[in-house]
């Protein structure tokens, strides 16, 4: 009696694999990119202490009935934390810069061919074609869009997918500089972009995210969930009228949700499912996707350099990813670097809210096309 | 050959259709700047 009472408290310990060990080594290091070097805290600590929870042999937390389970069916399966966050994430974004040079929304787009080039290169290395999409959504840079076009195609790679868009999105300042270096020259870094506060009629702040809704919508009905509930928060911050209802989606509902998705995505890095070859490779294809947005971006911006006789800095093009506000912020740091005079802030504000709407419209054309082709 | 077809659709497919949604929502927003602007000058005026 007395024996097996006392095995029952080594039942962690008799059940614990290597692979546990490694992915609490794992967890650890999430927890540590989070509060030491604040490396998106706010995801990667629940992240990171998710990660710990499940690899404790025994725990039962994802087995059925069990609570991180609870979360994991209810929030992320359901798709609805991701959609909640959006509601935040709209709340919280002034489309104003973008609104001022409406133009400047091309580059949204520009930063999101790597989500496509990166599935081509999916497809090439074997991945299965609604895994390939899944891997291929990280160069949207988008956590809550990851995470919404995850769960649906490729459930078992949700791991994976959301700690790479969210560790690699964090990175944007180290990732980025090199690349826009490397593919800019010093004439093209020094070109200075004047700034002209132009007048946005308050009416077309309210109207834009209605038009947003129905234009994209209507021809790419299956990103509505995501469109919808982004546009939903900035109508909500815009129409001035509701603000009880702005603040609880910029700070109640953002902030419970991202603790539940967060620890709902550490609780998918089980050991011994997480623990793959092809983990690595998402990690992997996961960077090159963030790589050829931030090239693509500047390609385009480039373009537009060209077209508007050389008043348009190519650097501006990086920021075209939905990485907020830390891309624009590389942006105007590198065009300091240039050039003490160089502002390039505001025009790269522009970029990244427009790369917010960039990322969330290509992946809402991307499983249209896929309902329409049958694939889903 | 079935995947480089899906992939090359997709590519193409989705970054048109990414990028003419895109520019679409520029012209209503220059559509609606301009109607707004005008209306208000119209009112001032």
């Amino acid at each position: 009696m007395i024996l097996d009472g006392l095995s029952s408290l080594l039942i962690g310990f008799t059940n614990f694999q290597w692979s546990h060990g490694v992915m609490i080594v794992v967890g650890c290091a999430l927890l540590y990119l989070g509060i030491k070097k604040d490396m998106e805290p706010l995801l990667l600590v629940p992240i990171g202490f998710g990660a710990l929870l499940v690899n404790i042999p025994m725990s039962g937390l994802m087995d059925e009935g069990g609570l991180l389970r609870h979360f994991y069916e209810a929030g992320v399966l359901t798709e609805i934390f991701p959609c909640l966050i959006f509601i935040g994430i709209g709340a919280m974004t002034d489309f104003g810069p973008l609104l001022e040079n409406p133009r400047i929304l091309l580059l949204g787009g520009a930063g999101q061919f790597g989500i496509f080039l990166t599935l081509l290169l999916a497809l090439a290395l074997g991945f299965s074609q609604t895994e390939a999409v899944a891997i291929g959504i990280i160069g949207a840079c988008d956590g809550p869009t990851s995470i919404y076009v995850t769960s649906k195609y490729a459930p078992h790679m949700l791991g994976a997918v959301s700690v790479a868009a969210y560790c690699y999105m964090s990175m944007v300042p180290i990732i980025q500089p090199p690349i826009m270096r490397a593919l800019t020259s010093k004439e093209e870094r020094q070109i200075v972009m004047k700034y002209e506060k132009k007048t946005v009629p308050p009416a077309v702040k309210i109207i834009f995210p209605i038009a947003v809704t129905l234009v994209t919508c209507l021809i790419a009905p299956m990103g509505t969930p995501l469109m919808g509930t982004l546009m939903l928060g900035n109508l909500l911050r815009e129409s001035g009228v509701t603000d009880r209802l702005v603040k609880a989606s910029q700070n109640e509902i953002a902030n419970i949700v991202t603790l539940l998705l967060g620890i709902s995505i550490g609780a998918t890095m089980s050991g011994p499912l997480f623990l793959k070859t092809e983990t690595l490779m998402v990690l992997g294809l996961g960077l090159v996707a963030i790589s050829l947005d931030t090239a693509m971006g500047i390609f385009l911006a480039k373009i537009m350099k060209v077209l508007s006789g050389g008043k348009v800095n190519p650097l501006i093009g990086a920021a075209g990813i939905s990485a907020f506000p830390m891309s624009a912020r590389v942006v105007q740091a590198e065009g300091q670097k240039a050039n003490k005079k160089n502002y390039l802030l505001m025009h790269a504000m522009g970029a990244n809210t427009g790369g917010q709407i960039g990322s969330v419209l290509a992946a809402s054309v991307m499983l249209s096309l896929l309902k329409g082709m049958g694939i889903v | 050959m079935q995947n480089l077809e899906f992939g090359l659709t997709l590519t193409v497919l989705g970054m048109g259709g990414t990028l003419l949604i895109l520019y679409l929502i520029g012209l209503v927003v220059d559509g609606l700047k301009k109607a707004f602007l005008q209306r208000e000058k119209g009112a001032k005026g």
